[in-house]
């Protein structure tokens, strides 16, 4: 297990310095001079010359490169061009908002997806497994920005029942801070749910076809002793997999879920970077998002290892 | 005579066509997303002649009216005819779609056959490089691109292709590895055939199939990310219709008129099955152990 673990950190260290190149390079490969580009109309020369020094542009790419990489490590990521802020301080800001989301829109998913996918398999080819699979294709064929704005018209703007938009801090109560999550965790959460749905039912299928379940049911288990003890522990390798697959999935799907619902995370912080041009707060987010991400592949290769024995030596 | 043998031992996949055909078509989702298709692209190539109206038809004094006889979907904000707009939308949609996979097919595919069949130090460097466009959320590496390249339609594409290249690549790596053990691969060799014939003669037909799978699985999460990316304000741009671009613009006046979003989100959501159908349908026929469109939207949005 250490060798694997070892293996797959190393990877996951080379993979890292790869993103860093690619992030690094978003703000050079810009036509013309980045600080110039994105201060615009509010170019103020010496603003301009504070910005390129501070990013150190006049100094050779490479060095560049390395000195962005030394401090990125130390957690200094820049200041924004817009505003002076440290870069650092306003993903800290938005972090808690996005893991607040996706880990709802997550559990959200697995309350859908674990039961319709169970049931769904063990009542194979009945009325109930056409109705969870042809809702889950719709659920896969959805797109997320569109759920979102059909749940804000029916849930906020007619029913009335939910806000449409913002975030309420947990300190103003579990009421408000859950009213507000509800919408925008229900938008990715029933997508993802869709697509876990569907992994789960073909995962159980597949455990029920084995020798050894036959053998169970000859012993005169009933059908759901069948399932809890024979077929759900068989079946939660592939099921762990798929899960942080989607918590990836998820963490794409906030970026759009944050600018419907105006929800104060990562996300929102990058597109609006990406409208004002504030390259080094969108290197910022990117690298963070792009970091949790290789860390949750991670962290399912190390589960996956641990169920699997086999995955550790090949 | 090497070359006489090397023919002979060169796939034939015409056989195998008539019975993809025959299994895809008892399929009955794959033969409706078929249709549906067939319809798509009907109006994606029509769709100006079709429309009934203007799509920059302006008519102030009928803005925000409900679907009637006279507007099938409503009007918007501005008075246009949502249904022309709808209608003509489906040709940028189909096209972004188009041509974003067919650039991460003729990226992603060379890749992934040098990387399989050469392996070594090569497969490795190409690999890892795929493995770092893989690091990032799919949505965000386009937004990522399109802040470098600028807002657009053509940088849409470009974006959505390099988000694509890496499962092409990997995709046609794993049936490469699979495929240059077989016996025929070794033969050609054995015979004095050179690595480019026998990528190209023997190599290539024959990891075709999950290759096919993807590329409609693909167009699927393709034209979804273009209407997110339009959504968001970095794909198409107005006056032009755009599916996520109309719903992005009807979001402002939806208590009063939600056809402006329905209609565009119900759109997208019917083209996207379609393709999902036709993909599933053809995975079922052509390579039923691949792994179906549950994993590429994992990596889509």
């Amino acid at each position: 297990m250490s060798g694997f673990l070892v293996r797959r950190i190393l990877q996951m260290l080379l993979a890292l310095l790869g993103v860093s190149i690619v992030v690094f390079a978003l703000m050079h490969l810009v036509p013309g001079d980045p600080v110039r580009v994105a201060l615009g109309t509010r170019f103020d020369q010496d603003l301009y010359d504070a910005l390129r020094e501070r990013v150190g542009l006049d100094k050779p790419l490479i060095q560049q490169y390395f000195s962005w990489l030394g401090s990125a490590i130390t957690g200094d990521l820049g200041v924004s061009f817009r505003n002076g802020q440290p870069v650092t301080t306003l993903i800290m800001e938005r972090l808690p908002a996005t893991i607040t989301l996706a880990l709802a829109a997550l559990f959200i998913a697995l309350v859908v997806a674990l039961p319709a996918g169970i049931i769904s398999a063990v009542r194979s080819g009945t009325g109930l497994d056409y109705t969870v699979s042809a809702a889950s294709q719709v659920g896969i064929s959805m797109p997320d920005f569109w759920a979102g704005v059909m749940y804000i018209l029916l849930f906020s703007l007619t029913l009335g029942w939910l806000p449409s938009s913002g975030f309420a801090p947990f300190g103003d109560g579990i009421v408000e801070w859950a009213r507000h999550l509800i919408l925008p965790a229900l938008t990715i959460g029933l997508i993802s749910g869709s697509i876990i749905t569907r992994f789960v039912r073909s995962a159980v299928l597949e455990a029920l076809n084995q020798d050894y379940v036959l053998t169970a049911r000859a012993k005169g288990l009933s059908e759901w002793q069948v399932v809890r003890r024979h077929v759900l522990p068989n079946a939660w390798i592939p099921i762990v997999t798929v899960v942080g697959l989607q918590l990836g999935f998820l963490l794409g799907g906030v970026v759009v879920t944050e600018v419907i619902f105006a929800w104060p995370g990562l996300g929102r912080l990058a597109l609006t970077a990406v409208k004002d041009r504030d390259f080094t707060v969108l290197q910022g987010a990117v690298l963070y998002i792009a970091f949790m991400f290789l860390a949750i592949n991670l962290i399912v290769d190390i589960i996956y290892a641990r169920l699997d024995p086999r995955v550790r030596v090949s | 005579m090497s070359d006489h043998l090397d023919d002979r031992l060169a796939a034939k996949p015409v056989s195998r066509t008539r019975e993809t055909l025959q299994t895809l078509m008892a399929n009955k989702l794959a033969v409706a997303g078929l249709i549906a298709l067939t319809i798509l692209v009907f109006v994606g190539i029509f769709g100006e002649t079709i429309a009934p109206y203007g799509i920059n038809e302006i008519d102030i004094p009928n803005r925000l009216t409900g679907p009637s006889g006279t507007h099938w979907f409503g009007t918007d904000d501005l008075g246009r005819d949502v249904f022309s707009r709808v209608i003509v939308a489906a040709r940028v949609s189909l096209q972004v779609g188009f041509i974003a996979v067919g650039f991460a097919l003729v990226v992603g595919v060379p890749i992934g056959l040098v990387a399989g069949y050469y392996r070594g130090g090569i497969d490795s460097f190409l690999m890892r490089m795929m493995d770092v466009l893989f690091s990032f959320p799919a949505i965000l590496l386009a937004i990522a691109i399109l802040a470098v390249l600028g807002p657009g339609v053509g940088n849409a594409m470009i974006a959505i292709g390099l988000v694509y290249t890496p499962i092409f690549a990997r995709i046609t790596r794993g049936s490469v590895l699979v495929v240059s053990e077989e016996v025929y691969v070794r033969a050609a060799r054995s015979i004095g055939a050179g690595n480019r014939r026998i990528i190209a003669r023997h190599i290539l037909p024959n990891v075709m199939a999950p290759i096919i799978v993807q590329t409609t699985l693909s167009l699927a999460f393709a034209i979804l990310s273009e209407a997110a990316l339009s959504f968001l304000g970095l794909g198409v741009q107005p006056p032009n219709p755009a599916w996520g671009r109309m719903l992005a613009e009807g979001r402002n006046f939806f208590q009063q008129a939600p056809w402006m979003g329905i209609f565009p989100g119900l759109a997208i959501l019917v083209t996207v099955m379609a393709f999902n159908f036709v993909g599933d349908g053809l995975r079922d026929a052509l390579d039923p152990k691949q792994k179906s469109v549950i994993e590429s939207r994992g990596q889509s949005v």
